[in-house]
């Protein structure tokens, strides 16, 4: 397979390929299907938006390809390897109650580095207390912060166990509308520091065409791929540029099949 | 300002003390004896050393009872409640024991375990066992999927999952439900030292009555009851406001 002509992505390993993934469910005795026939192949380092009507079952995709849940049917693999359960290489960071609130900031950032000697889990919680800006609030319980600074601790607690892969479901939808345009700009600049592979659950619009290289566009239940949207903007993205409106508007257009399909 | 505030209920039971009092003087029918009298029996009690004596069987009752029925009742119920089908299966029986009075339970503590200590202590277990039981399933219940979700995702151990999630999960339900159930515990105390043993606090009661009708006595052993009740009760309030289990109160 040749590199895509005219694309100036560099052509990057695959991490996580998806085949022919089918996902159903036992429902009062009936087998209901959520996913059918899921392909997709996401490169290293890529950041995939995954958008969709609500309830079409795109935590359902990435608690398959966080190892959750096991697919029925197709399988979905990491690295050339079949998943087999949740593993720390790749973190799922939810939309809300991701972080515990028994610990305090750095309890929680230190959660997975248990196996790390003292002084290097130190080090790791300083640094990524840094990267999320948190300083000054090390021993702060989760209660006592903000919306916005639990998920970007819960972002930090998922950085420091250094995974390959990062799955966010809708990791801002519960923030308010300021708090997420910041968060979004906070975690492009970490992804771009880290070079880690992003697959991020919404169903903002804005926020897929702000962060995304690629869109994948999820129809209505049972879920099927509609469609790929490359986003061929380099970063840092002007959201009132004409071909970011563009992409948007193309965006919306297809959504707007998707939810009528 | 403040002070004046925290002031007023300690005002209001002197303002009660002295209606008590009066009515008392009023009315010397031998239906109540007066709060002077209630002090000069606690004066009684402190000086045969029987009251220290006392409070530290009933105390020594619950306190065996208590940690007993926690040890073998929270960890089986956080099983139970992590073990949905157990939980079917054992649910009836649960049902049937749940709402049979501790009290209920003395001809046989008596047979099993003679009159003495052990009958008590093992009237509070049957008392505290079953509200700490429930509490735990339905702590276990509670824990957000989330939780769970998470520690696997980190990679940890079963051991590590129950010491690391689960636990720090349950624990300020539990605290909740252990409070309440010390609460009944020594409810429990009281009534068992009355039949089934010869000293505490309830025997004070029950034996002040038989011996001579002292009611001075009788009231003594109530407010002795009440306060050491009010102490235990703050003493388990304090745990919540650990700063580790402090997110699981809502802080209104």
């Amino acid at each position: 397979m040749s590199a895509e002509a005219g694309m100036s992505l560099p052509v990057r390993d695959v991490k996580l390929r998806m085949e022919r993934v089918g996902m159903a469910f036992e429902r009062d005795g009936k087998s209901v299907s959520v996913l059918e026939d899921i392909n997709l192949d996401v490169s290293d380092g890529e950041f995939i938006c995954l958008v969709g009507p609500s309830g079409c079952g795109k935590s359902t995709l990435l608690n398959l390809m966080g190892g959750f849940l096991a697919p029925t049917q197709g399988s979905v693999t990491i690295d050339n390897q079949v998943i087999r359960g949740p593993d720390p290489r790749r973190i799922l960071v939810f939309q809300e109650r991701g972080v515990f609130p028994w610990l305090t900031v750095e309890g929680n950032i230190g959660f997975g580095l248990a196996k790390l000697s003292r002084a290097e889990r130190r080090e790791r919680i300083d640094h990524y207390v840094q990267m999320v800006r948190l300083q000054g609030f090390e021993h702060t319980f989760p209660s006592d912060l903000s919306g916005g600074m639990q998920q970007r601790l819960q972002v930090a607690r998922a950085l420091a166990v250094n995974p390959d892969i990062l799955y966010l479901d809708e990791p801002f939808g519960a923030l308010d509308s300021i708090t997420r345009l910041i968060m979004r700009g906070e975690l492009l600049r970490i992804w771009q520091s880290e070079h880690r592979t992003i697959i991020f659950v919404t169903h903002d619009v804005d926020e897929a065409v702000q962060l995304a290289d690629r869109v994948v566009v999820l129809s209505a239940r049972p879920a099927k791929i509609q469609d790929v949207l490359t986003i061929g903007i380099p970063h840092p993205r002007n959201i009132s540029s004409a071909l970011y409106l563009e992409h948007r508007d193309d965006l919306l257009k297809r959504i707007g099949l998707a939810y009528t399909a | 300002m403040r002070l004046l505030v925290r002031l007023r209920p300690f005002a209001f039971i002197a303002v009660l003390l002295v209606i008590w009092q009066v009515a008392v003087k009023r009315h010397p029918a031998q239906l109540l004896p007066g709060p002077l009298g209630v002090v000069r029996g606690i004066g009684d009690l402190l000086q045969h050393g029987l009251l220290l004596k006392y409070v530290v069987a009933s105390l020594f009752r619950v306190t065996w009872g208590f940690l007993l029925a926690a040890v073998i009742a929270i960890p089986l119920g956080l099983t139970i409640g992590w073990y949905r089908r157990s939980e079917m299966a054992l649910s009836p029986l649960v049902q049937i024991f749940r709402p049979i009075s501790p009290l209920a339970w003395i001809p046989i503590a008596i047979l099993w375990f003679g009159v003495g200590d052990l009958a008590a202590i093992f009237l509070i277990f049957v008392g505290c066992f079953f509200p700490l039981m429930l509490t735990a399933m339905s702590a276990v219940h509670n824990i957000p999927a989330v939780y769970v979700n998470v520690g696997r995702n980190f990679g940890l151990s079963a051991a590590n999952l129950v010491y690391r999630v689960l636990y720090p999960a349950v624990v300020p339900q539990l605290i909740i439900g252990s409070r309440i159930t010390l609460g009944i515990a020594w409810l429990v105390v009281v009534a068992a030292e009355m039949i089934a043993v010869n000293s505490g606090l309830g025997f004070l009661i029950i034996d002040a009555r038989n011996a001579g009708n002292r009611y001075d006595l009788v009231i003594a052993g109530m407010i002795i009851i009440g306060t050491i009740g009010l102490l235990l009760d703050l003493g388990m309030r304090s745990l919540e406001r650990v700063k580790s289990f402090r997110w699981g109160y809502s802080e209104d």
